[in-house]
């Protein structure tokens, strides 16, 4: 009695929504304890057994859940409730509560498969058809979708236009989720296309456009339909669905594009409608790109777009010609000054499109320009386009190994003129940059040391942490290439200005590491010096003497002076020696490479600055600077000061000494710190090489080695160190390498000439016994030439020259007219096996493969022989197979064979089509061997179907270079090093 | 599917309208009102209405105080979006007679009800404002 009396006050003091639109709208309590106060009422009136009441509850439950996000899933049973209502109105307010909140995963979405079914087979109520379709294109499951497959299908031939249009729009989703409704409904939708009615076209043009746009290949037989309303249709959405389809179709089919080619541009020039010229306008430069008419009208269109006021048509004129400029450049170049102007444009969207345009016109032949003015742009830019103009630039200029950068010093002086500009925040990518051009570009590198010196002496750059990874790339640059530094102890000084304290440890670590390596350069020099002006050259300045000497090693001459000659043995195993010639030296070669690029620095200033006193008081400079900081609390910091300042304490002693004893003792080269000093110098003037990241794989596992250990327990001991994150190189000496590779000639040699001694015989003997451990000589050169060591810089730096001089030699002749200004050749830039992976983007396959199976068992015809296997889809795909071989014996079939061909073998392995796009156009050319082949593959294919996805891939691109082969190749192993 | 979602917002970023298309948690929602409100109210009229959004674009217009914000996939045609909304709101201002904001907050649900006319599982299906507005004009008769 109470319940029923509260239920009536319910129904006569209940709030309705516009009551508490009001509410809301007044907020006399506050937004949201007006919400949960309402909330309360309606968890209340939800309850109650009057329909009006609750549906009136839930009509309020469902404003506030879609305009502010309170959840209604608890109330989804009450839905249901009103949802069988039998008042219009109330079910109306079911219908669309569950289309708001129902997801696969709601539990009572198995109750209402009986009511939906009930609605949509109402005879007398239209509209509650139409409320049923409309909740079931939103919240269908794939149980749904099967439970009322038959109702949909016959509606989807009801003679109301008003419930076909939406059954034929629902059909989109039954097929995502239910594939196997295609068999039964597939046909019926294809009739609709026929149909008289504007509104069913327009319908079943839209579903067959997204039906399209997951996977094309299955529509393609019914290009003639489509072509018919292409051309016929008056509705300006519907041809711009059948837009869209054509601009997939066409890429299969380059015969369709022959013929709509026409229609389109027909369509391009009449219409009025600026939506339909523009998708027009995109099919041509997407997919019809070969028209040579058809590209020249849509540009024009295009350039009209670009020119009009309004910011919409910029920017899609903008879209459109960004589509068209990989095939057509001539079109972005027509349209270069439009493009560039809008770079200032207010919208930031039309900024970066035409950002995106000047990058596509990059060559290496106007690099320097573009660049020039974007950084001018940048430079008035705000700071996030600012940055996406540096980042493009960036990208542009690395991409493919600086392929467009021919000279080197403007870019690396352009990295370091972008590092100053104010918004600058790709500090992380010009780092990686100017360390990437310094360890592959020899010839760059004193230009690098000149940029980095002149980032590192301004003490204003400090302050800015964007730049501090820019800083460190300067800092490790000025330490590793000291010896093309013009004043290395400006270098120390900088290195340890006040500011570095500015710095974070990890960075300031190798601040101090490179002063360390630029004090040795400068002791050494300074030895060298001394002991040069102590010699029997007096007159000439010191160092360029040194240079000399070591160019015409002779031996009188070298055998007198100790350091000479020790760094003589040095270049033997120094792997520039190999492959540069000898002026490219490290010590002492500074003076001429600057010279040579034209800079002011002479011998006379190198000599003059390695004074006794320079070097003392910047021993101390050292000692000063680097003394508070024994107490760091900073491991990296903390080892290298005290390195650096042992080193010092070392050599100082010595050093002070050997002033004294300047003229008596000239020949002390054995004193024990110059000893030092050269060792230390040595060590540091090795040279890091790149080491191709592939490099390790390579190396063959030995026998025995057991690499798949579980080492767990390790885990747990170093489980915070972190791995390296993936860099393209990593910076290994190649010393080792080098080593083995010169001393293993060195070997063979002498076992060639010497007579075997007994000490070789037993070497022999242990050789035997243990061949395992040991470089086999004999083959060495055989897999030489398979597999070039990752970093012989010898083999590497051959072949590089070669196709340089190759490129260097037709770029002389081609354009040697056309670019008399450029002064220099572009100098050599390393390039490793690993580095040039040319990663196509993998284009994920067509997502429903059921589905498409299906549509094309229906659209091929093939029903009865697949009707066994409908309920097994594991015979999905012979069954697929064998509506192929129908296919081709179909002489009714539009499209004829060479296409079937195309498609059988994209099918006979659901893997394989991954690598459709690729592989697309050398299938259709090797078409011709014919059926035998195929049949082989076939075989082939049932082999190998298990066998990996990666490794089907592999097969089938080798598959199609060499089709014959493919019976041999069984034995099935995985090559993880593609 | 074409079209993704449809909202409707005002110049405070308080969402008016919400269809959606596709399921989405009511924190995705939120978020995604959220990032999408701020985006586009940051724009001005000399701006073009086309934002790029994660995988997807948005094309809105500006009527008075109400945005028209439009998710599309991104091969969907931007200015057939933009009359698409033209008609929407051309519809809506033949039934409401001057159709503005308190219009659509009090009769939200005929909002919904052209909507689900015009817009079928992302589909565009019907574009005569006289069939879109004939059963809600039907409905009102009856009741």
């Amino acid at each position: 009695m109470a319940s029923t009396t509260s239920s009536i006050m319910d129904t006569l003091f209940q709030r309705t929504l516009e009551d508490l639109i009001k509410g809301l709208r007044l907020q006399i309590i506050g937004e949201s304890a007006f919400i949960s106060k309402a909330l309360d009422e309606i968890r209340r009136e939800i309850k109650s057994t009057d329909s009006h009441t609750k549906s009136n509850a839930l009509q309020k439950l469902s404003y506030l859940s879609s305009l502010h996000h309170f959840d209604m899933s608890w109330a989804a049973f009450h839905v249901v409730e009103v949802m069988s209502s039998s008042r219009f109105s109330h079910k109306k307010i079911g219908y669309h509560a569950a289309s708001l909140s129902f997801s696969d995963s709601t539990p009572v979405l198995l109750l209402i498969t009986n009511q939906l079914r009930k609605d949509l087979t109402n005879p007398n109520n239209e509209f509650e058809v139409s409320l049923a379709l409309e909740c079931l294109s939103r919240i269908a499951t794939t149980d749904l979708c099967r439970d009322l497959t038959p109702e949909i299908f016959t509606l989807l031939s009801s003679t109301k236009i008003f419930v076909r249009k939406k059954a034929i729009a629902l059909v989109l989703r039954v097929f995502e989720k239910y594939p196997d409704a295609v068999k039964v409904c597939f046909k019926r939708l294809v009739e609709n296309l026929d149909s008289t009615d504007p509104h069913i076209v327009s319908a079943v043009v839209g579903v067959f456009c997204e039906l399209t746009s997951n996977d094309p290949k299955s529509y393609l037989p019914l290009a003639p339909e489509f072509y018919r309303i292409l051309v016929d249709s008056k509705n300006n959405w519907v041809l711009i669905k059948m837009l869209k389809i054509f601009a997939k179709l066409v890429l299969l089919e380059p015969r369709l594009a022959k013929r709509i080619v026409e229609p389109v541009c027909e369509h391009m020039r009449r219409t009025g409608a600026k939506s339909l010229m523009f998708e027009c306008v995109r099919t041509v430069v997407s997919s019809l790109s070969d028209y040579e008419e058809a590209v020249k009208l849509a540009v024009v269109k295009i350039r009209e777009l670009l020119l009009d006021d309004d910011p919409n048509l910029k920017y899609l004129g903008l879209n459109a010609l960004s589509i068209v400029a990989p095939k057509h450049l001539w079109a972005v170049l027509e349209n270069k000054e439009v493009v560039i102007k809008w770079l200032s444009d207010e919208d930031p969207n039309i900024k970066r499109e035409s950002l995106r345009l000047v990058m596509a016109m990059v060559s290496e032949n106007n690099v320097v320009e573009i660049c020039r003015v974007l950084v001018n742009y940048a430079l008035k830019s705000d700071p996030e386009f600012c940055n996406e103009i540096l980042g493009s630039i960036l990208s542009t200029c690395s991409r493919n190994l600086y392929e467009i950068v021919n000279d080197f010093d403007w870019y690396v002086s352009l990295l370091g003129e972008m590092s100053r500009i104010l918004h600058c925040q790709q500090g992380d990518e010009i780092e990686n940059q100017l360390i990437d051009i310094c360890m592959r570009v020899r010839d760059v590198r004193p230009e690098l040391v000149r940029v980095g010196r002149d980032l590192l002496i301004d003490p204003a750059l400090l302050s800015n942490h964007f730049l501090y990874r820019i800083l460190s790339a300067a800092a490790w640059v000025s330490g590793e290439y000291v010896e093309f530094s013009r004043n290395p102890f400006e270098l120390i000084e900088a290195l340890l200005q006040p500011r570095t304290n500015l710095l974070p440890p990890s960075i300031r670590a190798i601040y101090i590491q490179s002063a360390f390596k630029v004090l040795i350069f400068c002791l050494h020099s300074y030895l060298l010096q001394r002991e040069s002006t102590a010699s029997s050259y007096p007159d000439t300045s010191a160092l360029s003497e040194l240079a000399s000497k070591r160019e015409m090693p002779e031996g009188s001459d070298s055998a007198t002076f100790k350091a000479p000659s020790h760094s003589e043995q040095d270049e033997v195993f120094n792997p520039r020696v190999s492959n540069q010639s000898f002026e490219e030296l490290s010590v002492g070669n500074g003076g001429d490479r600057t010279i040579s690029h034209g800079q002011t620095s002479t011998p006379v200033t190198s000599e003059n600055s390695f004074t006794y006193e320079a070097v003392v008081n910047h021993l101390n400079l050292i000692e000063l600077a680097l003394g508070p900081l024994t107490g760091s609390h900073d491991v990296e910091i903390l080892e290298r000061v005290r390195n650096l300042l042992c080193f010092i304490e070392l050599i100082k002693g010595e050093v002070l000494e050997s002033l004294v004893q300047k003229e008596e003792n000239l020949n002390s080269a054995e004193m024990k710190s110059s000893k030092i000093i050269k060792l230390m110098s040595d060590a540091f003037s090795e040279e890091l090489g790149p080491v191709s990241v592939s490099a390790q794989e390579r190396v063959p596992i030995p026998e025995g080695l057991v690499l798949k250990e579980n080492l767990n327990d390790l885990e747990m001991i170093c489980g915070d160190i972190q791995l390296p994150s993936s860099i393209s190189f990593s910076l290994v000496s190649n010393h080792y390498e080098e080593g083995v590779g010169a001393s293993l000639p060195d070997l063979q040699s002498k076992e060639e000439l010497e007579p075997p001694s007994e000490a070789t015989s037993l070497l022999a003997e242990h050789r035997k016994r243990h061949g395992l451990y040991y470089l086999s000589s004999e083959k060495n050169d055989i897999v030489a030439n398979d597999y070039p060591p990752a970093n012989d810089p010898k083999l590497r730096d051959n072949q590089n020259n070669d196709t340089e001089d190759l490129v260097k030699l037709t770029e002389q002749l081609l354009v040697s007219k056309k670019r008399p200004n450029q002064a220099k050749p572009r100098p050599v830039v390393v390039k490793l096996d690993g580095d040039v992976v040319p990663v196509s983007a993998k284009r994920p396959g067509p997502k429903d493969d059921s589905l498409s199976g299906a549509v094309q068992e229906v659209l091929l015809g093939s029903d009865t022989r697949t009707s066994t296997s409908r309920s097994n889809p594991s015979d999905k795909s012979s069954s697929k197979r064998k509506g192929k071989e129908k296919l081709i014996t179909d002489p009714s079939f539009e499209l004829n064979d060479n296409l079937g061909d195309a498609e059988k073998l994209d099918h006979e392995n659901p893997s394989s089509r991954r690598s459709k796009h690729r592989t697309h156009g050398k299938e259709r050319r090797h078409k011709s061997p014919g059926k035998i082949r195929e049949e082989r593959e076939e075989n082939g294919q049932k082999e190998k179907k298990k066998s990996s996805h990666r490794h089907a891939r592999h097969k089938t691109r080798q598959r199609a270079d060499v089709p014959l082969n493919v019976v041999s190749e069984t034995p099935v192993i995985p090559d993880f090093l593609l | 599917m074409g079209i993704r979602f449809i909202l409707m917002v005002n110049k405070q970023g308080q969402t008016r309208l919400a269809q959606y298309y596709e399921y989405l948690t009511l924190e995705e929602r939120r978020a995604l009102e959220g990032e999408i409100v701020r985006k586009c109210l940051a724009r001005n009229e000399q701006q073009c209405s086309f934002v790029e959004h994660r995988n997807y674009k948005i094309v809105y217009r500006r009527y008075a105080s109400l945005f028209f914000l439009v998710g599309v996939d991104n091969d969907e045609n931007e200015l057939a979006i933009l009359e698409f909304i033209h008609l929407l709101v051309e519809t809506m201002d033949r039934h409401f007679g001057n159709v503005c904001e308190l219009d659509i907050m009090f009769h939200l649900e005929k909002a919904h009800f052209m909507l689900e006319e015009m817009v079928m599982n992302g589909c565009i299906v019907e574009t005569s404002k006289t069939n879109i507005l004939q059963p809600i004009q039907l409905m009102e008769k009856t009741s």
